[in-house]
């Protein structure tokens, strides 16, 4: 990442799923472990009704003038609603994760990647439907490696979730990231 | 009370909060104590971090039947010497415009936040500069007022600070002007050290060797010294037109312009201590925009990609501070111009003052407006271009 280039990553789906969690926590990542800057933001007012929600994340090594995203190069999406709202607001090349089991009118990936990752199995196999916002957050990380080290984001997640659920986040995390490390063949 | 745990105040260093946190913490640096409040949206989680926090360092939190018993706390928790404050949305704001002028009339230190929200009526619940008239013209008679506005977490955390300090120093109510834009984004934080961070007390009487029998609580010095209860001062805090030393039977308009003449003069007077404004490419501008709050990031990405994408030469200034406004500060520094672009969430409302104090400086200003959300940088900029072309 070039200085003064920003990264924009949205992450969106219903209430409940932890996409607020995720946020705040990649947010703490990269400002406070990983000495870049960041500006966190979550949905808010009439799109935060009906039960949507959107959390967004924007990093850079300059100052971040504009609060939000703008073109996203990463999409997180947990719900249909969530992709079909922000499918519009990507870059062109965009990383889109989806939860394929929320999602069964996949657009066919022109100008974007779209990556599937069974979020929402992992969640059950370690026995909540609650980790699902870490297995997409360890998916996450597989495709931004470069931009944050592994360590810092383990770190902020510790550190942001309750100390009882702390094991089980890491372990969603680490099979998120590992279902993309051995299923998709990542550009550089 | 509690003791006061300064202690427990928020350490120095980086700190990834959200903007409301960053002025409930930055109001207990600068020692304050008290919060007053009633929830409203979007201003209550710095309400709820205050409620959370203040019990912690020895303070008070008080949830309030309204917005105009919150505000009215606050002058019993300053008149008693504690730094107090309270937030609240714009309909909220409204309610307190009758605590503000009698804080102004008393010269009672105190801090209020308003994380303005679209109006008019409930309006709206999304982010808003619609208030930043009425934090100047809001209340009733003459009088001027302090406010400051914030565009970042830092803000939120530093302007706050300052806030108390400024009402400290003037013995007058201050106003944050925030938006929930800039309330409700997290950043990071840096606190400075201890020693980095300037805290303003009120003077007292004693603290200018005034004894009790020759104390007036009106009198003195500009800004009077205040006396606290149970210090053996006359305590006398009269939002009647009164004389230096309190006393509201012997009027006379003689009396009265200069009762309230100084308390319009000792803000008015010094507004380049007061104010403070950013500018960046004014050397060599054509053009100028002017903006405040969270706008003014939008309006900072505008301006450098004007400048390097389309090879406008657009200058930037933000106002960190809105009232008392920096007209002197402005014309010293502005040079001749074309067009002044003035963006904001409201129809055109600093733009009156900007336009009043830079008129012969421009062929023209012209108001960018949004309402309910903030400017994105290509509305700005698409505005610019179209109106250049």
């Amino acid at each position: 990442m070039n200085r003064n280039q920003r990264f924009e990553i949205r992450i969106a789906g219903f209430g409940g799923q932890g996409v607020v969690t995720i946020g705040k926590i990649l947010g703490i990542a990269f400002s406070i472990h990983g000495g870049r800057n960041s500006v966190n933001t979550q949905s808010y007012g009439p799109e935060s009704r009906g039960g949507a929600c959107r959390s967004e994340v924007v990093v850079s090594d300059g100052e971040i003038n504009y609060p939000y995203v703008r073109k996203a190069d990463v999409l997180v999406a947990l719900s249909q609603v969530a992709l079909d709202t922000y499918l519009e607001d990507v870059k062109v090349g965009a990383i889109i994760i989806i939860d394929p089991q929320a999602i069964k009118n996949v657009p066919a990936p022109e100008r974007f990647r779209l990556y599937p990752v069974p979020t929402l199995a992992i969640a059950h196999e370690i026995g909540d439907v609650k980790y699902q916002n870490t297995a997409a957050l360890g998916a996450l990380y597989a495709f931004i490696a470069e931009m944050i080290r592994e360590f810092d984001l383990v770190q902020a997640l510790r550190e942001n979730v309750p100390i009882a659920t702390v094991d089980r986040n890491v372990a969603a995390f680490e099979k998120g990231k590992k279902f993309v490390q051995s299923t998709f063949v990542l550009e550089k | 009370m509690s003791p006061n745990r300064t202690d427990l105040i928020l350490p120095p260093g980086a700190h990834y909060l959200q903007g409301s946190q960053a002025c409930a913490e930055g109001a207990i640096t600068a020692g304050c104590r008290v919060y007053a409040g009633y929830p409203i949206t979007p201003a209550t989680e710095i309400m709820e971090h205050a409620a959370h926090r203040l019990p912690q360092v020895g303070g008070r939190f008080i949830q309030m039947e309204d917005e105009i018993g919150s505000a009215s706390a606050l002058l019993g928790a300053s008149w008693a010497g504690a730094k107090a404050m309270t937030a609240t949305s714009s309909p909220g704001f409204s309610l307190m415009q009758e605590v503000i002028s009698f804080a102004i009339m008393t010269e009672t230190p105190l801090v209020i936040v308003d994380v303005q929200r679209p109006g008019p009526g409930q309006g709206y619940i999304t982010t808003s500069q619609e208030d930043v008239m009425q934090a100047r013209w809001g209340h009733h008679g003459e009088g001027s007022i302090i406010a400051l506005s914030p565009a970042s977490v830092q803000d939120m955390f530093d302007f706050t600070l300052e806030a108390f300090n400024l009402s400290e120093r003037w013995r007058t109510p201050v106003l944050l002007m925030a938006e929930e834009t800039v309330a409700h984004m997290r950043e990071r934080l840096v606190v400075p050290s201890r020693d980095e961070i300037q805290i303003v007390n009120r003077t007292r009487p004693k603290d200018l060797g005034i004894a009790p029998e020759s104390y007036l609580p009106y009198g003195h010095a500009e800004v009077p010294p205040m006396a606290v209860w149970g210090e053996g001062y006359a305590v006398n805090h009269v939002s009647l037109v009164h004389h230096t030393d309190g006393n509201v039977t012997r009027y006379n308009s003689s009396v009265h312009l200069e009762n309230v003449s100084r308390i319009h003069r000792k803000i008015e007077d010094h507004v380049d201590e007061i104010a403070r404004i950013e500018t960046r490419w004014l050397e060599g501008c054509r053009h100028l925009l002017v903006c405040y709050g969270s706008v003014s990031r939008t309006g900072v990405e505008a301006v450098l990609e004007a400048r390097e994408q389309r090879n406008i030469p657009l200058a930037f200034i933000r106002l960190k501070t809105l009232w008392p406004f920096p007209e002197r500060q402005l014309r010293a520094i502005v040079p001749e111009v074309d067009t002044i672009f003035v963006p904001e969430m409201n129809l055109g409302m600093m733009k009156h003052p900007i336009t009043e104090a830079l008129r012969d400086r421009c062929r023209r200003v012209v108001s960018i407006p949004s309402l309910g959300s903030l400017h994105s940088p290509e509305l700005i900029l698409d505005r610019i271009c179209e109106e250049l072309a």
